[in-house]
């Protein structure tokens, strides 16, 4: 069947509502959260700081580790055996693939930046919030920083292109195209790319069109949150 | 014909582009792309001429020679003491830096000084490794007995100091305190009284909340009379 018109409304190239912002866990160097519709994650960088064990330290930059991870609570609440499952090692490794093109690592050889990202709740698209929240964290530490990065799970469902699929969308029952995309807002550089689903060249091209398109607008609110921590009074 | 896309004291992003052109150069925290300057840390914009710097408004210690810190002895060894300076590499203080008195062979170090020891210590030299060392050897340096420590940002203390010193005079006389700020964030206070000991603290996380804003001076001067009177 046609998907004509998205389950909650939105126009196809439409955003959830987003909300970001910096400095929430006061613990760490620096922190963020960021929200799309109902999937909430939030960012934790500690670091740099000494790297044990020692065989793991790089001589000539900084290891970059990334912990992501759903709370048991953060799904439908059925019960989640506790640790780190393959999907969340992955997706820890693909978010620290796409922060590490950004973040000037080279100013701290032998020691490690620990990024924890959490998912408070999850509507789908969450490595793509944790990835939100934890280039906010890292600039929020005062890390010294290319390009921030932002990204969006676009994607296609049924037969047409979408941007920022919920978890409906993902399960459609006539077939659904995840692609999660990081981007540099400053050149449009790709810094993460995944796809899980099977799609022709040209309706790869559509999608991947409005996900840059919608990284930057994502963009736009990721600084506006790093602003904001300096402009209350 | 080159433009600068920012004014002083405009707080950036990392990625803003700062200005389009040759003509103007990326100081700290910027870089050159082609022929703009493009931001590399959140911070407020300080132009000096053709240079654009970015001073960072968050961000870990950056140690360099010369600086006075607040550490704290973490181990030892038969020949130096290992300094914890909120920096993420070694800080040593080696035995013949540790006194500007004479060291009697077979002397025992943890006279001198011992682990958990809270110090005022000064950095002599970075390494190229980041390896850093430190000296005991000027006057003003000395172990710190009592008070307590409050931690701030490192981008923030010359806010705490203030210009001439005038922040953090402003705290001391209002509130009867000895108040050291180290170069790496550590604020040492010690007081009379524990409100007294308080009332720097709380002004001093103040200066953190607020340390983007001007006039600052005033809203601490304020804050104490006020905290003062009830």
């Amino acid at each position: 069947m046609k998907y004509t018109k998205r389950f909650d409304g939105r126009k196809f190239d439409e955003l959830r509502p987003i909300q970001a912002r910096v400095g929430v866990v006061k613990n760490a160097m620096g922190s963020a959260e960021f929200k799309i519709g109902k999937t909430h994650a939030i960012a934790a960088v500690y670091g740099p700081r000494e790297l044990f064990p020692k065989f793991l330290q790089l001589s000539d930059r900084a290891l970059l580790r990334c912990h992501y991870n759903m709370m048991a609570f953060s799904g439908s609440g059925e019960r989640v055996r506790p640790g780190p499952s393959r999907r969340s090692k992955e997706i820890s490794m693909v978010t620290e693939k796409a922060l590490e093109p950004v973040v000037n690592l080279g100013e701290f050889p032998r020691a490690v930046v620990d990024v924890y990202v959490e998912l408070i709740q999850t509507d789908a698209g969450t490595r793509c919030a944790g990835i939100c929240a934890a280039a906010l964290a890292l600039a929020d530490a005062g890390f010294e920083m290319k390009d921030l990065v932002a990204a969006i799970s676009c994607g296609v469902v049924g037969d047409q292109p979408v941007v920022d699929l919920n978890k409906e969308e993902e399960d459609y029952e006539d077939g659904a195209v995840d692609i999660p995309i990081a981007v540099m807002p400053h050149t449009g550089q790709v810094t993460l790319l995944q796809l899980d689903g099977e799609i022709d060249p040209e309706h790869l091209r559509k999608a991947l069109d409005m996900g840059k398109k919608a990284c930057e607008q994502i963009a736009d609110v990721q600084r506006a949150a790093l602003r904001a921590k300096y402009t209350e009074e | 014909m080159s433009t600068l896309l920012v004014q002083e004291k405009q707080v950036v992003i990392p990625g803003d582009v700062l200005a389009e052109g040759m003509e103007f150069l990326p100081g700290k925290g910027a870089r050159r792309e082609n022929d703009n300057v493009i931001a590399t840390r959140v911070g407020i914009v300080s132009p000096n001429g053709h240079v654009i710097h970015i001073i960072p408004l968050s961000g870990g210690y950056s140690p360099r020679a010369n600086d006075v810190v607040i550490g704290e002895i973490k181990d030892m060894s038969y020949s130096s003491w290992f300094v914890d300076i909120g920096y993420p590499y070694e800080a040593s203080l080696s035995l013949k830096e540790a006194s500007s008195e004479f060291i009697e062979r077979g002397a025992s170090l943890s006279d001198y000084f011992s682990i958990g020891d809270i110090v005022l210590i000064k950095v002599i030299n970075v390494t190229k490794e980041g390896n850093i060392d430190l000296t005991m050897r000027t006057p003003e340096l000395r172990k710190l007995r009592g008070g307590k420590i409050v931690t701030v940002a490192s981008p923030k203390i010359p806010r705490v100091v203030g210009k001439l010193g005038s922040m953090i005079t402003l705290i001391k006389e209002k509130t009867g305190c000895h108040i050291f700020a180290g170069q790496n964030g550590r604020v040492w206070i010690q007081g009379p009284s524990p409100a007294a000991e308080k009332l720097a603290t709380e002004a001093i996380m103040l200066i953190d909340k607020k340390a983007h804003v001007s006039g600052l001076t005033a809203i601490v001067s304020s804050f104490l009379e006020k905290s003062k009177k009830e």
